[in-house]
């Protein structure tokens, strides 16, 4: 599937979010993941259907002041 | 009675609140948390890259992460930024940073108002990054900021309490917590910030700079609780007009 990830377009066999996470090796615990702009809550990344061309970010914290 | 510092829902022992960049490596920072005494951390949120390491694996479980809004440019994006925040499940404290000036680093007030606002409504506490400006840390304490953090010097510059004056007008005019942010150096212009009166300071750059960094982060914390220390204890009046005021009875001398 033909996806938008932080910017960068991918293709990535996957349907749900938490399918994408794993072919991506991300951990879940570990990351936000934005929709289309919409947030989605952790547990929901199982039952989060993505489609082609969603626009997704996933990020995490990082160091800073 | 304890001396804590109250802030939204929480009371801390520690005064010092200690930023998590910069390090020369991320495996230093559980040391210089532990040195610093630190109950409160901050930590930026950034998309993940191609491998996901993470300043996560280093922050003890029961430190207390305050979230910055660093990358924002707008109200906006500061507030989609601190609801990415919570929703990675670590609270609702947020420093809001708004920066749109990329030269000299300095957060935009108007900006700053509006974010806090919206997000006070939607139950965070909000920590804002300001210019020591009286009348943006007044709109903010009305848009429902939990205190004010105004900036010593230009962010990461370690060039101390450049703004001493406008932080003093700010600790005689307002009643929320006053947290001195960005800029301190060196522990002993911490100090002089707490023995101001400020209830906090935020330091990063001086910590992570140093040569020993954990070293840095322990002298932090003894100055920032001497500096805490001789507030409460209250100063001794200074004697501007006088020439010298003897320590030691002027009688009873051996003849």
């Amino acid at each position: 599937m033909h996806l938008m990830i932080n910017g960068q377009s991918q293709e990535v066999p996957c349907t749900t979010l938490t399918d994408l996470l794993r072919a991506l090796q991300l951990d879940a615990q570990r990351l936000v993941a934005e929709v289309n702009g919409t947030i989605i809550a952790r547990e929901n990344f199982d039952q989060t259907q993505l489609k082609e061309n969603d626009r997704l970010e996933l990020v995490h914290f990082v160091g800073g002041g | 009675m304890e001396d804590a510092l109250v802030l939204g829902a929480i009371t801390l022992k520690s005064r010092l609140f200690v930023g998590t960049g910069k390090y020369a490596a991320d495996s230093l920072i559980p040391e210089v948390i532990q040195a610093s005494g630190a109950e409160v951390v901050t930590v930026a949120l950034r998309r993940v890259g191609m491998q996901q390491e993470g300043v996560m694996d280093h922050i003890p479980s029961n430190i207390r992460l305050l979230p910055n809004t660093s990358g924002a440019r707008t109200a906006e994006e500061a507030v989609r930024l601190a609801r990415l925040a919570k929703a990675a499940g670590c609270g609702d404290w947020v420093k809001i940073e708004v920066i749109a000036d990329t030269r000299h680093l300095l957060p935009d007030g108007y900006e700053t108002c509006k974010a806090t606002e919206i997000l006070a409504k939607e139950g965070f506490t909000v920590l804002p990054y300001i210019n020591p400006d009286l009348y943006v840390a007044r709109s903010l304490i009305d848009a429902g900021a939990a205190c004010v953090m105004p900036l010593a010097a230009p962010i990461g510059t370690n060039r101390g309490l450049q703004t001493k004056e406008m932080i003093g007008i700010l600790l005689e005019e307002l009643d929320v917590p006053i947290i001195v942010d960005a800029g301190l150096g060196r522990p002993s212009q911490a100090c002089e910030a707490m023995e101001m009166g400020a209830a906090a300071c935020l330091v990063n750059t001086a910590i992570a700079s140093a040569d020993d960094p954990v070293a840095m982060a322990q002298a932090f914390r003894l100055a920032v609780e001497a500096g805490r220390t001789s507030y409460l204890a209250g100063p001794g009046r200074v004697h501007e007009n006088t020439l010298a005021e003897a320590s030691s009875p002027l009688t009873g001398f051996l003849q």
